[in-house]
């Protein structure tokens, strides 16, 4: 459905319980290479606990998870950096007393711990696409607003050059304005090359850049399907879009949908 | 009192504040990355004394069987784990960190002859047995409660203080040591005389310090400890791992703690038990930092060494009494102008 090529991620029947509570039931999820993939769906559903088992962040009671075609039989934060997976956590959390470029060059601890020593050139591409971070690179990263932070979330997840980019909630608490060019960022990114698996509340904006969507609801998949289509679908026009969200849709995004 | 007592007590007590300075260093540091209040530090300061002094006189160090057994015990520990998880291409390192390194340390105790040695190959020789024992006690008593509270790993701290003094006594034995001063000069500055031994201490102590600072704000692994101090989740999203973190930040912790020892040994009789004392005030200094400023711990370790040593004078009987008092001044400023902030989970 999605590509030819083997998909970058794949988690089969992934169940995570925080105690005797189950969060995510049996989740079937496919991310293809080069595609933006999103789940949406409300808070409590079970999204950031999807992506922080994926991350290995929080440990998984069963299912499996294949990235670039491997299965990985231990989910360690630090091995699936070093694999080519970073995750911008809702929290961003950043490193708020060190510097702008400090925090970036925190972004490629791995690849200069793995002998990969371009952090400097790497720097310098994620200051071209986030202008602003570059004016603001002596300052410290707890003095920048809401949108800078979000910026150098996603700039510092960059540096390490990753071949799958997970993004939680890049929009939440933003203003209008900055979430388009969160949004432009990440169309722009999939033209770069990397695969997206972004998790949004903001189902409309996720919809019109995503390739693939998948709506989550109470810790289980309910809906899947391209993302044009899932925005067309009446359930989700009705739960997520608003009434006459389609229609709103198109005009109030001036669409970065890259094909 | 007159000036020249005065200035001679200053001298006196900027020599201790030196080092207690590095002490409140490493404990913020320890701390900061790991949330664990290192009641061993002084420990490092006793082994790094008591080792150097052996070797001077031509004995086997007990530190060496204690690296032995460390590494013996770190390496089956590993080993293990690393069989468990099917992760075998960690096994050589672990062997070469554990059972070789110790091997050839015991090798160059026993082939060479250290009290032959000029001062400076002792030294190193004293680094090399002393120094990783910090990452080793890391693994075995702290790595596997790395997402305990704080009390906790306080409470396994003041286990492994209290195996640690055992372990002294059993390897050094219940006398003193005392070693060479490393330099026999004195100086004369308008009527002041400053030993040697004082320019020694207070110029490596700032010499440290200096290499420290550059250490965090240049280096990629320091900045990284600084990371990991400020948001460990966010630090382990970047690939810096709490294990490495903590087992670095107990390197340094343990390289301070025994150039202490060194640096002091020549001015005062160290005993199996005396690192503890030493270490409590290099603690009374990082109190007054908050545990968290590097700045305000050593300068109020300086404090803690100039009160130390005007209080000797005056009133020698309460000296550690007054030392110690100076932590509730401190305690209630701190809890007045600081807001409360809830443990991360």
């Amino acid at each position: 459905m999605q590509s030819e090529h083997p998909p970058i991620l794949e988690v089969t029947d992934l169940c995570v319980s925080y105690g005797k509570v189950e969060a995510l039931h049996h989740a079937n999820l496919t991310v293809g290479a080069g595609k933006i993939v999103t789940v949406i769906g409300p808070n409590g559903a079970g999204k950031t606990t999807m992506l922080g088992a994926i991350m290995g962040l929080l440990p998984k009671s069963r299912g499996d998870i294949r990235f670039l075609g491997e299965p990985q039989a231990e989910i360690e934060v630090e091995r699936m950096v070093a694999k080519g997976m970073s995750l911008v956590p809702e929290s961003r959390a950043l490193f708020g007393s060190m510097t702008v470029a400090d925090n970036l060059l925190m972004g490629s601890f791995m690849r200069y711990r793995l002998g990969l020593r371009d952090h400097a050139e790497t720097m310098e591409r994620v200051f071209t696409i986030f202008p602003r971070l570059k004016e603001r690179r002596e300052q410290q990263a707890g003095t920048l607003s809401g949108g800078e932070r979000q910026m150098l979330a996603v700039g510092r997840a960059l540096m390490a050059k990753p071949k799958l980019l997970l993004l939680d909630e890049p929009s939440l608490g933003l203003a209008p304005l900055i979430v388009k060019e969160i949004f432009h960022v990440i169309a722009d990114l999939k033209q770069a090359g990397v695969s997206i698996l972004l998790i949004e509340q903001n189902a409309r904006a996720a919809l019109q850049v995503a390739d693939y969507g998948y709506v989550l609801e109470t810790g289980e998949i309910a809906l899947e399907g391209p993302a044009d289509q899932l925005a067309h679908d009446p359930k989700v026009i009705e739960s997520y879009l608003g009434l006459g969200g389609a229609a709103q849709a198109a005009s109030s995004w001036s669409a970065p949908v890259a094909t | 009192m007159d000036l020249q007592i005065a200035i001679l007590l200053a001298q006196d007590g900027i020599t201790n504040g030196a080092i207690y300075a590095l002490l409140a260093l490493a404990l913020v540091l320890v701390f900061a990355v790991t949330r664990v209040i290192f009641i061993p530090q002084g420990e490092f300061v006793a082994l790094g004394a008591l080792t150097l002094a052996s070797l001077q006189v031509g004995k086997t160090p007990g530190t060496l069987w204690l690296l032995l057994g460390a590494g013996v015990t770190v390496a089956l520990v590993d080993l293990v784990q690393a069989l468990q998880r099917g992760s075998h291409r960690r096994m050589p390192r672990i062997i070469a960190w554990n059972l070789i390194y110790p091997g050839m340390a015991a090798a160059a105790i026993f082939l060479l002859k250290p009290a032959e040695m000029a001062m400076p190959l002792q030294i190193i020789l004293t680094l090399m047995l002393v120094v990783p024992l910090g990452p080793m006690i890391y693994r075995l008593a702290f790595q596997p409660l790395a997402e305990a509270p704080v009390l906790v790993l306080l409470i396994v701290a003041v286990a492994v203080h209290l195996a640690l003094v055992g372990l002294g006594l059993l390897f050094f034995g219940a006398e003193g040591s005392r070693t060479p001063a490393f330099s026999d000069a004195s100086y004369k500055l308008g009527g002041i005389v400053i030993s040697g031994q004082t320019l020694w201490v207070v110029g490596a102590s700032v010499t440290l310090i200096a290499i420290l600072y550059q250490f965090f704000e240049r280096t990629f692994y320091g900045k990284a400890l600084r990371a990991t101090a400020i948001n460990r989740t966010g630090a382990r999203l970047m690939g810096i791992s709490t294990v490495m973190a903590g087992k670095l930040s107990f390197l340094l912790a343990a390289l301070i703690g025994a150039l202490s020892g060194i640096l002091i040994a020549p001015i005062t009789t160290i005993y199996y038990d005396t690192g503890f004392l030493v270490g409590l005030k290099g603690f009374v200094g990082a109190i007054v930092g908050g545990l968290a400023s590097y700045p305000i711990a050593a300068v109020g370790a300086i404090l803690v060494g100039l009160l130390e040593s005007y209080s000797s004078f005056w009133a020698s009987a309460f000296k550690e009494v007054i030392v110690f008092t100076l932590i509730i001044p401190v305690l209630v400023w701190r809890s007045l102008t600081t807001h409360h902030v809830e443990e991360e989970e």
